[in-house]
C-alpha cells in the first residue's frame, strides 16, 4: 500500500514539476512583457510582478513598430491560400488514386511516397532557384506554392478517408449519369468534411509557425509574415526584452486561442498526420 | 492509340469536360474509352506538376549542382568532379557541424524516455488529465521564432533561470550561452521542451489503441504496473516508438530554427543546416552547399530505410 501511495506521489511530483518546465518561461515572458523598461533595468530579477499589471504599452509599440498588423495580414493571405490549394489538390489525387485504375498508377503512388521521405531543409538549395526561375522569389506566392506542392501528410489523411467511403455510391451516382468531376464534387468532397478538419488544422499550424520558407524566400522588409516579423525585433529592439516579449505573446496568443477552442481535433489531427 | 493516353494531362485545359455535362446518348466508344482513360491524368495534373517542379526537379538539379562551382548567380559554371565532397569530407571545420547534431540525438533519447514516461502515467487514471495533457502538448504549436525569444530571454543573464536559480539561493554567474557545450545543451534542451509534447501525444495514442482487456486479465494473473509496461505497452507500442526514433535522428541532423534564432550559430552551436544556408545564401557556394545537402538527404533516406528494413510497418504502405 505505502509503495503504491508513492508511486502516486512520483507521478504527480513529475506531472507538476513538468507543468512548471513548461509554463514558467512562458509565464516569465508574459510578466515582462506588463513591464516598463525602468522596472526592468532595476535589477530586481525576472520573477517580480510588474507594478501596473494592465500596461499593454509594450503591446502597442510592438504592434506598430514590428509592423505585426502587415505580418498578420500576409500570413493569413498565405494560410487561406495554401490551405485551400492543400485541401483541393490533397483530395483530388486522393480520389484519383483510390477510385481509378490506370496505367503508371502504381509510379505514381511511388513518386508521392517517396516525396514524403526528403525532408524539405535538405532540398530549399534547389528549390530556391526553380522558384526564383519561376520569378515568385520575394512573392507571397513563392511560399504559397511550396506549401500546397509538397504536402504528402495531407494525401495520406485525405486517403485514408475515400477509401472508407464506400464504391457504391459513386457507381449509382454514375449509374444516374454523373461524371467523374460531378462524383468528386458532389459525393467524395462533402463527405471528406472531417478529413479537411484534420489537414486544414495541421496545415495551418504549420504554415502559420513555419519560419525556413519565409525566412528565405519573402526577404522584404514589406513581406514579412509573423515568424520573420518576429525574427527581425532582434535587431532595432536589440536589449528591449519588454518589446521583444510583447511581440512574442503577440504571436503565441492565437494559437493558444485556437488550442484550447479544438483541442480534440488537435490531438487527432497531430496523430493521424504524424503516423503516416 | 495508347501512348497518347498519358500525355494529354501535361496540357489540354481546353478539353476538360464541362461539368454536369449531360450524359451523350450512345457515345462513341472509342471517345469514351479516351475520356474515361484522360479522366485520373486531369484529377492529377496540377498535383504531379507541382510535386515534380517543387520535390523532384530540385532533387536532379542539387544533384548536378553538387558536381559543379557554381555560385548560385553568374550564368558560367564549371564541372569540378568529385572536388565539392572531398572538400566537404576533408575540411575539418566543415565536419565538424556533425558533432553538434551529437547534442541533439542525446537530447532526442531523453525526450522519448520522458515523453514515454508522461504518456504511460497520463493513458490511466490521473486528476487533472485534460490539463496536463494540454501543458505537455502545447510547446509543440508555438511558433518557433518566439520560443527562440522565450528561452533567449530565459538563459538571459538576470533572466528566467537565474532568476529561478537564486530562488534557491544559488547566484549563478554564468553565461549559459557563452561556451560550446553549455550553448549546445542549453540549445538541445530547448528543443526537448518544444518537440516533447508531439512525441508524447504520439505515444498516448497508441498506448490508448491497446484494448483494455489486455491490462484486466494481466492484473488477473498478478502484474504489476512494470510488467504490464514491460509486456504490453511496449510491444504495443512499437511501431510508433521506431517512428519517433527515425523522426528524431533526422530532426537532429536538420536541426535549424532554434539554433540559428538563438545564436545564429555563434558560439559552436553551428548545426548542418545552418552552414548549408550560409553557404549556399551568404558565401555563394551554391556547388558546395548542394553537396553538403546531397549529403544531408543521402544520410537521412538511409536511416529511414533501415528502419523500414528493421520493423517492417505494414501501415505505411500507400497502396
Amino acid at each position: 500500500m505505502t509503495r503504491r501511495a508513492a508511486a502516486r506521489t512520483l507521478v504527480y511530483l513529475s506531472l507538476v514539476l513538468a507543468s512548471l518546465v513548461v509554463l514558467l518561461p512562458l509565464g516569465v515572458v508574459l510578466l515582462t512583457s506588463l513591464k516598463t523598461d525602468e522596472e526592468l533595468a532595476d535589477d530586481s530579477g525576472a520573477l517580480t510582478l510588474p507594478d501596473d499589471p494592465l500596461n499593454f504599452h509594450n503591446y502597442v509599440t510592438a504592434f506598430q513598430d514590428g509592423r505585426m498588423l502587415s505580418a498578420f495580414g500576409h500570413t493569413a493571405f498565405i494560410l487561406v491560400f495554401s490551405i485551400g490549394g492543400t485541401v483541393l489538390i490533397g483530395s483530388m489525387t486522393a480520389y484519383a488514386i483510390d477510385r481509378f485504375t490506370f496505367r503508371l498508377r502504381k509510379l505514381v503512388v511511388a513518386l508521392f511516397l517517396l516525396a514524403a521521405l526528403v525532408p524539405g531543409v535538405t532540398t530549399q538549395v534547389a528549390t530556391f532557384q526553380i522558384v526564383n526561375g519561376f520569378g515568385m522569389f520575394d512573392t507571397l506566392w513563392a511560399p504559397i506554392a511550396l506549401y500546397m506542392g509538397t504536402d504528402i501528410v495531407s494525401i495520406y489523411i485525405f486517403l485514408q478517408f475515400v477509401r472508407s467511403i464506400p464504391v457504391s455510391l459513386d457507381e449509382s451516382a454514375r449509374l444516374d449519369g454523373a461524371n467523374a468531376f460531378t462524383v468528386y464534387r458532389k459525393i467524395i468532397f462533402p463527405l471528406l468534411k472531417p478529413a479537411i478538419a484534420t489537414v486544414v488544422i495541421v496545415k495551418g499550424i504549420t504554415v502559420y509557425n513555419d519560419f525556413y520558407i519565409p525566412f528565405l524566400y519573402l526577404p522584404s522588409q514589406d513581406l514579412g509574415v509573423i515568424s520573420t516579423s518576429l525574427f527581425r525585433f532582434k535587431g532595432p529592439f536589440g536589449a528591449h526584452w519588454e518589446t521583444i516579449s510583447a511581440g512574442a505573446v503577440l504571436v503565441i496568443l492565437p494559437t493558444l486561442i485556437v488550442f484550447l477552442a479544438l483541442q480534440k481535433y488537435i490531438y487527432n489531427g497531430f496523430m493521424k498526420g504524424a503516423t503516416r | 492509340m495508347a501512348d497518347t493516353t498519358e500525355k494529354p494531362a501535361v496540357g489540354h485545359p481546353g478539353t476538360r469536360p464541362a461539368r454536369g455535362d449531360a450524359p451523350v446518348p450512345a457515345p462513341a466508344p472509342r471517345r469514351a474509352r479516351f475520356w474515361r482513360r484522360l479522366t485520373p491524368w486531369l484529377f492529377l495534373a496540377v498535383p504531379l506538376a507541382l510535386l515534380i517542379a517543387f520535390t523532384y526537379a530540385p532533387i536532379v538539379n542539387m544533384v548536378a549542382y553538387s558536381f559543379t562551382d557554381w555560385d548560385g548567380v553568374s550564368p558560367e559554371l564549371h564541372y569540378t568532379g568529385t572536388e565539392n565532397y572531398t572538400e566537404l569530407l576533408t575540411r575539418s571545420d566543415l565536419f565538424e557541424v556533425f558533432f553538434v547534431s551529437g547534442y541533439y540525438l542525446a537530447a532526442s533519447a531523453v525526450q522519448i524516455v520522458v515523453a514515454l514516461w508522461f504518456a504511460t502515467v497520463l493513458s490511466f487514471d490521473v486528476r487533472f488529465r485534460n490539463f496536463f495533457k494540454g501543458v505537455l502538448f502545447f510547446p509543440y504549436l508555438i511558433n518557433g521564432v518566439a520560443i527562440g525569444f522565450v528561452f533567449l530571454y530565459f538563459f538571459q543573464d538576470g533572466g528566467t533561470l537565474d532568476s529561478v536559480l537564486a530562488l534557491f539561493g544559488y547566484h549563478s554567474d554564468h553565461a549559459w550561452l557563452g561556451t560550446p557545450v553549455s550553448a549546445n545543451t542549453s540549445l538541445a534542451g530547448v528543443s526537448v521542451w518544444r518537440y516533447l509534447g508531439l512525441h508524447f501525444v504520439l505515444f498516448l495514442g497508441a498506448i490508448q489503441s491497446i484494448p483494455g482487456e489486455l491490462y484486466e486479465a494481466s492484473e488477473l494473473d498478478g502484474a504489476n504496473r512494470w510488467h504490464q509496461f514491460r509486456h504490453i505497452i511496449l510491444p504495443g507500442i512499437k511501431p510508433v516508438l521506431t517512428l519517433t526514433v527515425i523522426l528524431s535522428v533526422s530532426g537532429s541532423l536538420s536541426a535549424f530554427e532554434i539554433p540559428y534564432i538563438m545564436t545564429g550559430g555563434a558560439t559552436g552551436t553551428e548545426t548542418f543546416v545552418i552552414q548549408t544556408v550560409k553557404l549556399a545564401f551568404q558565401f555563394n557556394k551554391t556547388g558546395l552547399a548542394s553537396a553538403a545537402a546531397v549529403v544531408l538527404l543521402l544520410i537521412i533516406l538511409a536511416v529511414t530505410w533501415l528502419q523500414r528494413r528493421l520493423v517492417p510497418d505494414d501501415r505505411v504502405d500507400l497502396v
